[in-house]
């Protein structure tokens, strides 16, 4: 592994582990943000761009923002949990499962994987002949998977007002001013 | 006492806080409007969006943000951008194309000024929904309750 990535990695690791030991909630909110930017940064050293994109500007910026949030309701300081030994197994067997699904994976970067040859190939060519913009991930989403890229924004729709219905109240019509 | 409203006086937050802001907006516009040249796209200008206005409600008060956004407006929005979407497929239909064929949308020409022109629009649509949403839930966590840090903002916030 190059030595930037292993850096970002080992560091990674070093706020994962602070983020799960720590009983202040603040600053595990603060350190969870800077997991993301580090995991961004891993992003664009994979060419992944728009990922590392989304991961800062989600991750980084607004899911911290939102955690702080949400602490305002509550106490800025984690409960003793009675029984640790529950949620450390929870932990590990997921993560072993994970860790267990890549064995299935093709090695990073390996031209022959399947994924490469499947559609890829076709959609870069379309890419340029049919939609003419530069950036192949944005021809995908919006032309050829305009579909897909409409229930996603439905989605986040949905959870807007889901969260707007639980937490804070919609507004009715004729009740313009209130909340 | 909160320090939220210690913070909000700190003059250094404030003057960065200003001349950030602005950077911040417009670089989110042009995520959006770039978005077919370089990373990005309405998604991530629409995070990008509403971050700098929340970093606006932090520093200058949610009141502040409310006089720009109205709560109200964040909910017609959220609804707007998924219409906007919508709606550039419907017109792709009433062109004589599939739905979100944006092909259909320049028939003139058989190429890819529509697939240009359906692209933006459903890319806008995309940042109006996700800017909007992600302000409603902001608001959503800030003013529920006296003794949040919404709340702590919300009564006495009108200068």
């Amino acid at each position: 592994m190059p030595p930037v990535e292993l850096l970002l990695m080992l560091l990674l690791l070093a706020t994962v582990i602070v983020v799960a030991r720590l009983k202040d909630l603040f600053a595990a909110a603060m350190l969870t943000g800077i997991a993301s930017l580090l995991a961004a940064g891993l992003f664009v050293l994979m060419d992944a761009v728009d990922v590392a994109f989304t991961e800062a500007a989600v991750g980084a910026g607004v899911s911290t923002v939102l955690f702080l949030g949400a602490l305002s309701l509550t106490s800025r300081r984690e409960k003793q949990e009675r029984n640790r030994i529950l949620p450390l197994v929870i932990v590990v067997a997921t993560g072993a499962a994970l860790i267990y699904g890549t064995w299935g994976m093709p090695v990073y970067g390996d031209p022959e994987a399947v994924i490469h040859h499947h559609l890829a190939p076709d959609l870069i060519a379309q890419t340029e002949e049919k939609i003419h913009i530069p950036n192949i991930v944005t021809a995908i989403l919006a032309s050829f998977r305009g579909y897909d890229t409409l229930g996603e924004v439905v989605v986040i729709f949905t959870a807007g007002v889901g969260v707007a219905l639980l937490l804070g109240g919609l507004h009715r019509r004729g009740k313009e001013e209130e909340s | 006492m909160r320090p939220a409203s210690r913070v909000r006086e700190m003059p250094v937050l404030r003057v960065i806080a200003r001349a950030l802001v602005p950077m911040i907006l417009l670089f989110g516009l042009y995520v959006q409007f770039h978005g077919d040249f370089g990373p990005g796209g309405g998604f991530q200008a629409g995070v990008i969006f509403a971050a700098g206005l929340i970093i606006y409600a932090l520093i200058f008060g949610l009141g502040a943000l409310r006089r720009v956004v109205p709560p109200i407006l964040t909910e017609r929005l959220m609804a707007g951008g998924v219409l906007l979407y919508g709606a550039v497929g419907v017109v792709a239909m009433f062109l004589g194309g599939e739905f979100l064929n944006y092909s259909a949308l320049d028939p003139l020409t058989t190429g890819h000024h529509g697939q240009h022109l359906g692209i933006i629009a459903i890319e806008l649509g995309v940042g109006i929904a996700v800017a909007s949403t992600i302000m409603r839930v902001y608001y959503a966590f800030v003013s529920r309750r006296p003794g949040g840090a919404g709340a702590a903002e919300a009564p006495g916030d009108t200068p």
